[in-house]
């Protein structure tokens, strides 16, 4: 696979990086600065616009992309656009923030990644997504191997009421037909483990999976979602049911966490992304107004409807 | 009425709890006793004029008795107890597995349009009176079965395998399999109905989270929805259940009439309410009626066991799993 | 599990489930229209208006038809109702508005033990109670029975339509000064009166088609009759006398008055699902 090799951009190239998103089609790579970036096609990538590149040009020095959008737009029947025209990079083993007000298609945005859309009938998505340079909505693809290598947590935790822990875990390991128990032993503790939850339930995996806390409930979707070993991790404002404690735990656990898988996380509390993420994208009206490291956003944001938000202008 | 509410009743001032709300509560309390009086007042008077066999009898042993004989003065409930178990387990046992499908299907797979047509069906096939289903098995299902299924069945069966065929019996027109199958199709609506209750109240996140996992439409329905719609399923198969037991008019017209054990497959037998259909009216000897009102009785009883299993695996089922 | 394999099952299953659909819902049409297909041609103005007599009559061709058994269904189901309704109406408005009596948790538990008892129960138990006590069968004795099997319903679908009408309701009224059983009477009731009529047609129609309650109790009367103290005919008994028997002219004529039962529970099947579905929409509106 090829990897893409970019330099630090100078403020100018930074400027007109924050393009990004209005879909203009810009002239080509912003590649001013010190060095050019040697933009090495991904394999299966079309002709990139302005707007995807200038998305790729976002990611700092030393990191790789793992996904990218180029273009993607969600639209429910013929009537209003949930995201429009969103090109967007995510880097590989980092943390990726979707932050804006309510409605701006942050959510939306997530859930095309792994092809959720797919389940309501009205709802076209068009464009392109890509992991590790394949496109995922490509007319061969099979959405349920996308979600197998894009997990997903969810807002409310949802365990399984009627299955134990330990099944709790294996679910979807099951579902590719693992039975063999030293397989699943091993691999329920390795991803209590990755979510910080061995140690509290070692004692009663075949307890029921409702039986937990709030907070140990979130922590165990994300071991089921950690158990099938996906490439991407995505979350939908995975603490805003919890409390301040159990929150503060799932902020620890994202940092461990990023390690093993990249992570997209949605949040509708800036300060969140603030303290997890690495990168940070604004969404707003359901168009992508910027991406960029997280300290650069918070410290000195690009765009002024970003600066507006991150003020409290309108939340 | 919610707790708020109900103090809220009981706090009324005195005021208002004039002559007029006395009389009004006499009797609505009056009319409802006497609806609480019916239930026990059935458990008694069938007690009563079931007693003279149980002095005659004993209990037990009219209960283990296989000989049902007017004639002689020889009555034993076991026959129309077996038959009643038999025709209403193996009934419920072929319709479970449909009926859950339809449910499924109309919830799960079926368009809007389709599932209500669907739905509509198996809630009217529960409102047709049994007289009319047991009119029509009488002459186009029965005759049909016993000619097109069990005579060849059972031909082959003396030729090859003989052994079966002493298990199978001579066919009748009339026998317990017949019976049974139409059964089987009266009490599908009932686990319809509730199943599909349950299975409209899993929510969406659940079926979401199993999505998200990468699983197929079926798995989703397997593996995320059957399991949390569990309780209502349960509940839907033991209403079925419930209404085997006591259904009668058309097993009293398809199930053949026959006292005497063994029943066998294809051959005639008897319920306990298919029983009470046939012989009632020309029940002329004491001890006949009363050993009628016993088997009456028993049946009272199982209907009552099985109501309480029904809210006993409810309650077990539901606790702790803040499901439906 | 290779992954071509989860989508055949997935087919598979689809399939599967499709089709024991069908197998659950085709013998419904089947029923329906072999029904009408024999009794049709027995629908004639004998059929209505002739006494059903000696089998006899209807071998030897002599007008015969179900009129005793129709006159009878009505006037016994009615008197039923009659009876019924303030003990079903009774016990639902106990199980509603008055749930802080101790007697509430009791109705309930006895309502719902008698909503799953078989008919011929209840059958056995009027028997015992009115045809022993007054000397013989009597179409009263069969409208008591069918009380006992009306009552429950009414009561179940008056209890669950009175729970749904807004408790705003009963604030109003008791907030203006009214008395609580004016409340109830003048103001509850009438609102809720779509749902509850509704429960009292679905509770008739499911004692219409009951016949063992009936061959215990009014035991059938093959001339036409109007005298309640004596046996009299009814529709769904008198429809398996008619099949049992070894009459083919009488077998004719149970197709016929199946499919006046049949028509009759479908024509209220409809309404009371039309009378529902307004009401929901009232709800929700």
């Amino acid at each position: 696979m090829d990897t893409i090799d970019l330099r630090l951009k100078g403020d100018d190239a930074a400027a007109e990086a924050g393009m990004a998103g209005t879909g203009v089609a810009g002239t080509g790579v912003a590649g001013t600065g010190t060095g050019v970036a040697a933009v090495a096609g991904m394999a299966g990538a079309t002709e990139l616009t302005g707007a995807a590149a200038n998305a790729r040009a976002a990611l700092a020095a030393g990191d790789e992309l793992r996904m990218e959008t180029v273009g993607l737009s969600v639209r429910y029947g013929t009537g209003n656009y949930g995201i429009r025209d969103v090109s967007m990079a995510i880097a590989d083993k980092r943390v990726t923030a979707l932050i804006g007000p309510s409605g701006c298609g942050k959510s939306t945005f997530l859930r095309s990644l792994n092809r959720m859309h797919d389940l309501a009938p009205d709802i076209t998505v068009t464009g392109q997504a890509f992991l590790d340079g394949e496109d995922l909505y490509a007319p061969g693809m099979d959405a349920v191997l996308v979600r197998r290598r894009v997990g997903m947590v969810f807002q409310k935790p949802t365990p399984f009421p009627t299955k134990s822990i330990y099944e709790n875990v294996c679910a979807g390991l099951r579902l590719v037909g693992v039975n063999k128990k030293s397989t699943l032993d091993e691999a329920v503790e390795r991803s209590l483990r990755g979510a910080a939850l061995w140690d509290e339930v070692k004692d009663r995996l075949k307890t029921p999976g409702g039986s937990l806390s709030g907070g140990q409930q979130q922590r165990l979707c994300i071991a089921r979602a950690l158990a099938v070993e996906p490439e991407v991790l995505l979350m939908d404002e995975p603490t805003s049911s919890l409390d301040p404690n159990a929150t503060i735990r799932i902020e620890q656990l994202i940092h461990e966490l990023k390690e093993q898988v990249t992570i997209v996380i949605v949040t509708h509390n800036m300060h969140q992304a603030a303290r997890v993420s690495d990168y940070t994208a604004f969404f707003y009206v359901g168009e992508l107004v910027e991406l960029s490291a997280t300290k650069e956003m918070f410290l000195k944001p690009r765009e002024k409807k970003t600066e507006e938000y991150l003020t409290g202008f309108f939340s | 009425m919610g707790p708020a509410q109900k103090s809220a009743a009981a706090a009324l001032p005195r005021a208002f709890r004039g002559p007029g709300d006395r009389v009004f509560k006499y009797a609505i309390v009056g009319l409802s006793s006497a609806v609480v009086a019916l239930a026990l007042v059935m458990a008694v008077v069938i007690y009563i004029e079931a007693r003279p066999t149980f002095k005659a009898f004993g209990y037990l042993s009219f209960l283990t008795e296989t000989t049902w004989d007017p004639v002689k003065a020889v009555h034993g409930a076991l026959p129309f107890i077996i038959g009643t178990f038999v025709t209403s387990f193996a009934a419920l046992a072929l319709a479970a597995i449909p009926a859950i499908a339809v449910a499924v299907f109309t919830s799960e797979y079926a368009p809007k349009w389709l599932a209500a047509v669907i739905n509509y069906t198996v809630d009217l096939l529960a409102a047709i009176p049994s007289v009319v289903i047991g009119l029509w098995a009488i002459f186009n299902f029965a005759p049909l079965m016993r000619d097109a299924v069990y005579m060849p069945i059972y031909l082959w069966a003396e030729a090859s395998a003989p052994w079966l065929a002493a298990m199978l019996g001579a066919p009748s027109t009339f026998n317990m399999t017949t019976g049974t199958i139409v059964l089987a199709l009266m009490i599908v609506p009932y686990t319809v109905a509730l199943s599909r209750d349950a299975i409209g109240q899993v929510p969406r996140d659940q079926r979401e989270a199993m999505w998200a996992l990468g699983a197929t439409k079926w798995e989703v329905i397997r593996q995320a929805v059957i399991p949390y719609a569990r309780t209502g399923i349960a509940a839907g198969v033991l209403l079925s259940l419930a209404r085997a037991l006591g259904e009668t008019m058309a097993l009293a017209m398809l199930v053949g009439n026959s006292n005497r054990l063994p029943f066998t497959l294809f051959g005639p037998a008897a319920t306990m309410p298919s029983l009470i259909i046939n012989e009632f009216r020309e029940a002329v000897e004491p001890l006949h009626y009363s050993s009628i009102m016993a088997v009456g009785f028993y049946l009272f009883i199982i209907t009552i066991g099985i109501n309480l299993v029904t809210s006993f695996v409810q309650r077990k089922l539901y606790m702790g799993r803040g499901m439906v | 599990m290779k992954l071509r394999t989860r989508f055949l099952r997935d087919r598979l299953m689809l399939v599967g489930i499709g089709l024991l659909t069908a197998l659950v819902v085709v013998p419904l049409f089947i029923i329906i229209f072999y029904v009408v297909a024999n009794g049709f041609t027995a629908l004639d103005a004998n059929f209505f208006t002739q006494e059903l007599g000696s089998p006899a009559r209807a071998m030897q061709g002599k007008p015969t038809g179900l009129a005793a058994s129709i006159a009878g269904t009505l006037l016994i189901d009615l008197a039923a109702l009659a009876m019924a309704l303030p003990f079903g109406i009774g016990t639902g408005v106990m199980m509603s508005e008055y749930r802080e009596h101790p007697f509430a948790p009791v109705a309930r538990l006895m309502v719902s033990t008698l909503n799953g008892m078989p008919a011929v129960l209840m059958g056995l138990t009027a028997y015992a109670l009115v045809v022993k006590n007054t000397g013989g069968f009597s179409g009263m004795a069969g409208s008591v029975a069918l009380a006992f099997v009306m009552v429950p319903i009414i009561a179940r679908t008056t209890e669950s339509v009175l729970t749904v009408t807004p408790w705003a309701l009963r604030e109003a009224g008791l907030s203006l000064g009214l008395p609580r059983w004016k409340v109830t009477l003048s103001l509850v009731l009438p609102a809720a009166r779509t749902g509850i009529i509704t429960g009292v047609l679905i509770a008739f129609a499911r004692a219409a088609g009951e016949a063992a309650p009936l061959l215990l109790t009014s035991f059938g009367n093959n001339f036409l009759s109007f005298d309640l103290t004596k046996p009299m005919d009814s529709l769904p008994q008198r429809l398996y006398s008619l099949a049992i028997s070894p009459y083919k002219q009488w077998h004719e004529l149970g197709w016929g008055g199946a499919i006046i039962l049949l028509l009759f529970v479908i024509l209220t099947f409809f309404i009371g699902r039309v009378a529902v579905a307004r009401l929901e929409k009232r709800m929700k509106g």
